[in-house]
C-alpha cells in the first residue's frame, strides 16, 4: 500500500476537515494532490503533529480535525496517545503511516520494524478505536468512517517505505500558518 | 504545603482576564494551585500532559483556532520542550505564553532541582525568548497582561518565571 494512494482515496473528504501532516514524504504528498487552505504541513518539530491536532479539536468542538502522523514522529512523542486518550475528543482522527522507517532522514529503520505494535500500544494508551488497514479500499473506508463517527480514532496504516523525489514545497512555512489559522477564522465567521 | 494560595489566585484571576482559556500543564508542587483552579472552573480547558513539549503542539492548535492559551510547567519542563519551542513556536511564529516554575534557585532545598536553575535564564537568553519574572503579587496581573499582549504582538513564545517569593509562603 503506498501512502499516496491512500491520501488521494480520501482526498474528497478532506475538504471540510482541517488536517494536519507531519513533515517530509506526507507534507510532500499531501501537497502534490492539491493544497488546500485547511491543510497544514508542520514541517518540523517531530511529534507534535497529534498534539497540534488535539489543540484543534479541543478547541473546536464541531470541527473534524485529521492528523497524519507516522511511525517515526508518533515514537518520538508516545505521550500523545495517553493525553489524547484522557481528552478523547470525538471530532479527532489520527492517522498514522507506518513505513516502519524514517524515510524523510535516509530510511533508518524504526522499531515497529523489530516488533513495536503501535496499535497495541495505542489501544492501551486508552485510544477507545484503534484499527490497522493494509489495502487502499480498507483505508478509505476506515477513515471515512471514523470521520463520520464520533469517536476519537487511531488508523494504523501500514506502507510501503516510499516517497517523493523532493520533500520541498513550493509553500513557506508561515504562509502555511497564516493561511490556515485565516481559513479557520473564517470559518467561525460564517 | 506552604505553595501560596493567594499568589495562585492572583495569577490564576490574571490569565482568565487576559481571557486565556486553555491551559495545558504537568503538576508540579508549585502550580498545584493553579492546576486545581484551572481544572474547577468551566470556563477552562486543562489539559493534564504527559510531557510538556506537548504543551507547544496543543497551544499551536489553540492559536490556529482562535483560543487563547498557557503553559504551566516547571523550569525542567521548559527544558524539555526546548525542540518544540524552537522548530515549531519560533520557526512558525506561535505566540506562547509559558509560566515557568523556577525552582533551583536561591532558597531551593531540593538538591536535584538545582542544576536546572542554574541554566534557566541562560538558555531563555540564548533562545532571546522575553522573560520576565512573578515575584511580587502587586505585578502579577499586570506583568501577565503585558507577557500575553508581547506574545501576541511579536508572534513568539514570552515566559514568565515563577519565583519563590511569590509562590512559596515560608
Amino acid at each position: 500500500m503506498l501512502r499516496l494512494d491512500c491520501l488521494r482515496a480520501v482526498y474528497s473528504k478532506l475538504e471540510n476537515c482541517l488536517v494536519v501532516t507531519i513533515m517530509g514524504a506526507t507534507a510532500a504528498e499531501l501537497h502534490s494532490l492539491g493544497h488546500r487552505s485547511n491543510f497544514f504541513y508542520l514541517q518540523h518539530a517531530m511529534g507534535l503533529a497529534s498534539s497540534t491536532g488535539l489543540g484543534l479539536a479541543l478547541s473546536l468542538r464541531d470541527q473534524k480535525i485529521v492528523v497524519f502522523d507516522g511511525d517515526g514522529s508518533l515514537l518520538m512523542n508516545l505521550g500523545s496517545l495517553s493525553t489524547m486518550a484522557r481528552y478523547r475528543p470525538g471530532n479527532l482522527v489520527h492517522v498514522v503511516f507506518d513505513n516502519e522507517s524514517l524515510l524523510s532522514v535516509g530510511g533508518f529503520p524504526t522499531a515497529t520494524s523489530t516488533g513495536t505494535d503501535l496499535e497495541g500500544v495505542a489501544r492501551a494508551a486508552g485510544i477507545p478505536t484503534v484499527l490497522t488497514v493494509r489495502t487502499v479500499e480498507d483505508f478509505s473506508t476506515t477513515v471515512r468512517d471514523a470521520l463520520d463517527g464520533t469517536q476519537l480514532t487511531t488508523v494504523i496504516a501500514k506502507v510501503e517505505p516510499t516517497g517523493p523525489a523532493g520533500y520541498v514545497i513550493d509553500l513557506s512555512l508561515v504562509e502555511n500558518r497564516f493561511q490556515f489559522r485565516r481559513y479557520i477564522q473564517s470559518l467561525k465567521r460564517q | 504545603m506552604p505553595v501560596s494560595l493567594i499568589s495562585s489566585k492572583v495569577i490564576f484571576d490574571a490569565l482568565k482576564q487576559c481571557d486565556v482559556r486553555l491551559l495545558s500543564a504537568l503538576p508540579e508542587t508549585w502550580l498545584v494551585h493553579l492546576i486545581r483552579m484551572a481544572d474547577e472552573d468551566p470556563e477552562v480547558i486543562l489539559i493534564r500532559l504527559a510531557k510538556e513539549e506537548e504543551g507547544v503542539g496543543i497551544s499551536a492548535g489553540a492559536h490556529f483556532a482562535g483560543v487563547k492559551s498557557a503553559m504551566l510547567m516547571q523550569n525542567h519542563g521548559f527544558l524539555a520542550s526546548i525542540n518544540g519551542i524552537v522548530s515549531f513556536a519560533h520557526l512558525y511564529k506561535i505566540p506562547l505564553l509559558m509560566l515557568i516554575s523556577y525552582r533551583g534557585s536561591f532558597g531551593e532545598r531540593d538538591p536535584w532541582q538545582t542544576q536546572g536553575g542554574n541554566v534557566t535564564e541562560a538558555l531563555l537568553r540564548a533562545m532571546a525568548i522575553p522573560y520576565s519574572f512573578l515575584d511580587r503579587i502587586e505585578n502579577v496581573e499586570r506583568r501577565i497582561r503585558q507577557a500575553q499582549t508581547l506574545a501576541e504582538s511579536s508572534l513568539q513564545p514570552v515566559a514568565l518565571l515563577l519565583t519563590r517569593d511569590l509562590m512559596w509562603e515560608e
